[in-house]
């Protein structure tokens, strides 16, 4: 299978690539890890990987900067539905819309709105570091167990409409969305490829899932 | 439950790793990727590089280092040391660094720290405040490695470099680094009880209760060590195994 991994200029690219090849080596080492952000490649792959750090509107930005790269995701992943995976502002892109400096479309993938993290004296903004996460029984979680740690850095959170597409949360000032689901859409708020042996985990299941 | 970190530091000089007590005496011991995958897989929670060399010439070799790390070890890497330009911190990022501490640079231009989180994120950056007691209840900012002392508060600093977009403090205390008597725990709690981003102890630790003090009376989010680490008076797992038995939230 090739995996693209989308490259919109996001700092976090190499770490990625890293972690994918990691995990494709786990399983035998079939897969077919790239970098690219040409409509071609985007259209020969099996996978689509979204990471992105930095905020909503500058990755928003660099993304439709790139001429034809949205056009070209919309057809692949919301019409033929090739499984994508959107890492914390990749997987906050989802959403309608972000008030995070202004306020700024998202791509309307999963319905919801991105608003900072509730304030409280005794929680420190970022939510930076290793939390716990609750999932729902799902194929991308298989041999994970559940109250495992991810590491998570945001001051954002991805508030989702529709309940039946949170596939994970974690616990900080408020309930944090941890993963969504929607389909063949996924996307988790923390980064697997920060994650350890957890987050290497996911990876292998994602390159193995096969959504219905 | 969010956890709180515990990070590895290792100072690096010509790619090589070092650790220096009250910042000076270096003693060369090992090679840095090889001391981050040890650390990787004992449990830390994050990695910490210092870089101290002095000539720029020789930055391609941290660079090198920080690439190699950052293809063996998934966890968060933050480096440090010299960082002085924009283009220093794009850098370190595509080298693979996750998050980019900056020190005196942010203390000569305040305005570096908005510019830098503005481009990458306040997640991404991480400003290193050395800070020594001059009197009572009062702590000024050093710069240089310690060796220039500034007529800035340092807890007022901190506050500061929160509000212009920092997304983390690495407050070291210089009157403590080299000693093992523990955190200036007194500095740490002026500016953790007044400030909204995590702060990261630095400097002092010796034993396994200070850890647990930097926290407990501290308020630290994540505390950093190098030599008792680095030289094996504990490992990380034993460190997190003492905080976990005195109820202390980590990622075991």
């Amino acid at each position: 299978m090739k995996i693209v991994i989308i490259n919109y200029g996001a700092g976090n690219l190499h770490s990625v690539k890293k972690s994918f090849e990691s995990a494709n080596l786990n399983l035998g080492g079939t897969n077919d890890i790239v970098i690219s952000s040409d409509a071609s490649e985007l259209k020969e792959a099996d996978k689509i990987v979204l990471p992105g750090v930095g905020s909503f509107g500058d990755c928003k930005q660099a993304i439709m900067n790139i001429d034809k790269l949205f056009e070209t995701l919309v057809e692949q992943i919301v019409i033929k539905k090739k499984p994508f995976m959107g890492i914390c502002v990749g997987m906050q892109l989802l959403a309608d819309k972000a008030h995070e400096f202004g306020e700024h479309d998202g791509f309307g993938w999963i319905s919801g709105e991105v608003i900072k993290i509730k304030q409280h004296p005794e929680f420190k903004i970022p939510h930076m570091g290793w939390n716990e996460i609750k999932f729902n029984a799902h194929p991308l979680f298989q041999n994970l167990q559940s109250n495992l740690d991810f590491y998570f850095v945001h001051s954002f959170h991805f508030k989702v409409l529709d309940a039946k597409n949170i596939l994970a949360t974690t616990n900080y000032s408020e309930p944090i969305t941890a993963a969504v689901i929607k389909e063949n859409i996924f996307g988790t708020q923390f980064h697997p490829e920060k994650s350890h042996s957890n987050g290497i985990k996911l990876i292998e299941n994602f390159l193995q899932w096969s959504p219905s | 439950m969010l956890k709180k970190r515990i990070i590895p530091c290792l100072d690096v000089d010509n790619g090589r790793v070092v650790k220096g007590v009250n910042f000076v005496d270096l003693i060369d011991a090992g090679d840095p990727v090889e001391q981050a995958k040890i650390y990787n897989n004992e449990g830390a929670d994050e990695l910490c590089f210092l870089d101290i060399t002095a000539s720029s010439d020789n930055r391609d070799n941290l660079f090198d280092v920080v690439k190699k790390t950052a293809e063996n070890c998934f966890i968060p890497l933050t480096v440090g040391g010299g960082v002085r330009t924009i283009d220093d911190i794009s850098k370190l990022l595509h080298s693979g660094a996750d998050k980019v501490s900056i020190n005196t640079a942010a203390v000569k231009d305040k305005t570096f720290i908005s510019e830098a989180s503005n481009k990458y994120g306040s997640s991404t950056i991480v400003v290193a405040v050395d800070a020594k007691q001059v009197k009572e209840e009062k702590w000024n900012v050093f710069t240089h490695g310690g060796r220039n002392e500034t007529d800035i508060d340092a807890v007022e600093f901190c506050l500061e470099a929160a509000e212009l977009g920092a997304g983390e403090i690495l407050l070291t205390s210089m009157d403590k680094d080299g000693t093992k008597s523990g955190f200036d725990n007194k500095l740490l709690n002026k500016v953790t009880s007044k400030i909204n981003i995590p702060v990261i102890a630095s400097g002092g630790v010796g034993t396994l209760q200070h850890l647990h003090d930097g926290i407990t009376i501290g308020g630290a989010s994540a505390l950093l060590a190098a030599s008792i680490f680095h030289f094996g008076d504990f490992s990380i797992s034993e460190v997190k195994r003492f905080l976990a038995e005195q109820n202390i939230s980590v990622r075991i």
